[in-house]
């Protein structure tokens, strides 16, 4: 297995009054932006990622978003390339490189292509359609972000392999001189692709025999996708195993349970991940599949992302009363003892921690887990003690775990690499037994 | 009560959906971003003494989108072919906001084809004094709730009051899907447009301009930039009415049309 750490880089020093008044993180005016604090957040990030090698992580996973305080990584590429130069380790997992909202592959190819050479071969790759928020921030045309995003990531391929100069005219992509001089650093990096339950990215993630990571999805829809995984490589002549998927989860370590209980409700800062962006920017237009659109019709309580129809139905216009910030407040408290017991959030003591990431893992039986660090104003000091006791007392336990259950991370069995011949049966990707045992079918 | 139907004629290369209804001079008419809202008292109006001829656009639920066209200028295209290939000669046209938009692009690139142009609402030209109003960045009832001033219209409550069917739902992103496709950037504009439009201007083809006083969706710098590319045009304001005057005010509406293409 490999475990991996995660953090959104939140902003720390924002109030949680005016993402609560815009109902959303994106779209929170920058005007709250301070300098100095900033600068040091994007140092205390970084220095936090060597200390994630340093106690014995596999690999530092990072993202970006845009228009925003919930994630203050907005160019990814350059925070990878630092760690690349402070880290001598760790895997660098860019989950991902927002290939439509970019709109310039070549440009991403080299970027890539640096970051892998600096650190020696370090990169695992990844890449992402973009929230529908960031597509408003881009001005990336959302009815053609599917075509974009398969476009860029094939001329990617192209230019990580084909000997240059050549010439490429596409549909969105245009280059009639195509020679980027600098290649990746390993023949050709490891492609990791987060996901929320999009079936169609599911779907290419087992053609292309990229692992795909469960961004904390429910476990009950997590293992249906999963399967349709392994339905799939199976058509394809391969057994998906745990090297064809990760899992990532918000987690918080501290000392005792009282404590991390306490701290962890940085998690349901300003409504949390559901509160990331409004409905109207979470789907815009032609940015969903066809088919999703009308399962999102038909099904009245369906919802992708806490976005049903009857939210994309609501009129925005109603006006906002302060006085409904304590009701709001308590509401998100009585969401964030649900997200613990739906297991979507894991908050603890090492042991709490420890035995609640096992059972996880005996449902989904991913070969990459990766810790969600905690959201929401948490000090330093906290972040860095929860760092260190999932790094030295859980991390341990939950490789014992792998290892006795073959757990096999994508770096200790090659995706794709266990054939399936013909008309052969596949063998069970997950462990529904183990998941009616959680309460949580 | 005049009797309409939907059909499916292969024209320009696909199979056009369209509704057909009334007797006389055909009147080819199209529809906005969000799609045909069904047969109105407006439709019933015009019918009296024309045919309207409404193809349903391509991509919008019931005519298979056209996976070569990138700008309404090629739906525009699209429609050039129709009025060819159905021989229906040459014809008036009313455009509605983005099937304005179309409309004048039509215009713009082949000015005989027309014998007249309505625009109502027109997308198309980007003003220089306030913004076409986002339409992809807000709900769908907030986009509705923006295109009416008079929200007790009868028949906005009608089109969409209520809850929404699913088929209704899906036929509304499908609708939103493709004007995005065509229209994400730059927003619902041509910028070559107002030069394109010279054509037009030489042709002297005669133009009516139609806004209402209260739209919310397409500024007034947007008629005022239409007429001075087509300086020929009439203009008319129905006061009290916003982006939909034909429902909002319909008899006012058909009133200005009638006496236009009388």
């Amino acid at each position: 297995m490999q475990i991996a750490h995660f953090t959104e880089r939140p902003v720390r020093y924002l109030a949680e009054e005016p993402v609560l008044a815009n109902r959303a993180f994106f779209g929170v005016s920058n005007k709250f932006f301070d300098r100095e604090k900033s600068a040091h957040d994007y140092n205390f990030y970084l220095d936090e990622a060597c200390f994630v090698e340093e106690v014995g992580f596999d690999g530092i996973a990072l993202n970006e978003h845009h228009g925003n305080p919930f994630c203050s990584g907005s160019v990814v590429n350059i925070e990878a390339a630092i760690l690349a130069r402070i880290t001598s380790k760790a895997k660098i997992i860019i989950i991902g490189n927002m290939l439509p909202g970019v709109k310039h592959p070549l440009r991403t190819a080299e970027e890539l292509a640096t970051i892998d050479t600096i650190s020696r071969g370090r990169l695992v790759a990844g890449w992402v359609r973009g929230a529908g928020s960031e597509q408003f921030f881009n001005n990336a045309n959302p009815a053609y972000n599917r075509e974009m995003f398969n476009e860029a990531h094939s001329f990617i391929m192209d230019c990580w392999t084909k000997d240059g100069p050549w010439r490429y005219e596409g549909k969105h992509f245009h280059y009639r001189h195509v020679n980027p001089w600098v290649k990746p650093y390993q023949e050709m990096p490891q492609q990791w692709i987060p996901g929320v339950l999009s079936a169609e990215t599911v779907m290419w993630c087992a053609e292309k025999q990229y692992p795909y990571l469960g961004l904390g999805t429910a476990l009950g829809p997590t293992c249906d996708l999963w399967d349709m995984y392994a339905d799939k490589s199976a058509e394809l002549g391969y057994q998906a195993g745990p090297e064809n998927f990760g899992y990532l989860l918000p987690i918080f370590c501290a000392d005792t349970d009282e404590k991390a209980q306490e701290i962890g409700k940085g998690f349901i800062f300003g409504g949390g991940q559901n509160a990331f962006s409004r409905p109207e920017h979470t789907l815009p237009p032609g940015y969903n599949s066809k088919s999703a659109i009308r399962m999102l019709g038909q099904q009245p309580g369906g919802s992708w992302l806490g976005v049903s129809k009857e939210k994309m139905m609501a009129s925005a216009d109603d006006s906002w009363d302060a006085s409904a910030y304590d009701a709001l407040k308590a509401k998100l408290i009585a969401g964030y003892e649900k997200v613990q017991d739906d297991m979507q959030i894991v908050v603890g003591s090492p042991e709490t921690c420890a035995q609640k990431i096992k059972d996880i893992l005996s449902v989904i039986r991913p070969g990459v887990f990766t810790c969600f660090a905690v959201q929401g104003n948490v000090s330093d000091k906290d972040r860095l003690r929860s760092v260190e006791l999932l790094g030295k007392e859980v991390l341990p336990e939950v490789r014992k775990f792998a290892d006795e259950n073959e757990l096999f991370g994508p770096f200790d069995r090659t995706p794709g690499s266990v054939k399936l011949a013909p008309g052969t049966k596949r063998a069970p990707v997950v462990d529904r037994a183990a998941l009616a045992k959680l309460n949580l079918t | 009560m005049v009797t309409w139907k939907e059909e499916t004629v292969n024209v320009a290369g696909t199979d056009l959906a369209l509704i057909r209804g009334g007797t006389g001079k055909p009147l080819l008419v199209l529809h906005d971003e969000l799609g045909y809202t069904g047969w109105m008292k407006w439709n019933e109006a015009l019918a009296q003494d024309r045919e309207l001829i409404i193809p349903l656009q391509p991509g919008f639920g019931k005519t298979p989108r056209l996976e070569w066209t990138w700008r309404h200028r090629d739906i525009a295209n699209v429609y050039q072919n129709m009025i060819r290939e159905m021989d229906l000669g040459q014809i008036d046209v009313l455009g509605f906001s983005a099937g304005g938009y179309i409309a004048a692009e039509m215009a713009a690139s082949n000015p005989e084809q027309l014998s007249s142009l309505i625009l109502v609402g027109p997308m198309g030209i980007k003003p220089d004094e306030g913004e076409i109003f986002d339409m992809f960045a807000c709900t769908i009832k907030t986009c509705l709730r923006q295109t009416v001033f008079n929200k007790e219209a009868k028949e906005y409550s009608e089109i969409y009051g209520g809850d929404m069917s699913a088929e209704q739902f899906e036929l509304f992103e499908d609708a939103r899907a493709e004007s995005a496709r065509l229209g994400w950037e730059p927003y619902m504009f041509n910028p070559s447009l107002p030069e394109l439009l010279r054509s037009a201007k030489n042709a002297k083809l005669p133009t009516l301009l139609i806004r209402g006083s209260e739209d919310a969706v397409v500024p007034q710098d947007c008629i005022r930039k239409y007429h001075d590319a087509l300086p020929q045009a009439d203009i008319i304001t129905i006061k009290g009415a916003g982006h939909r005057p034909e429902i909002e005010d319909s008899a006012e509406f058909v009133a200005a049309v009638k006496h236009f293409l009388a």
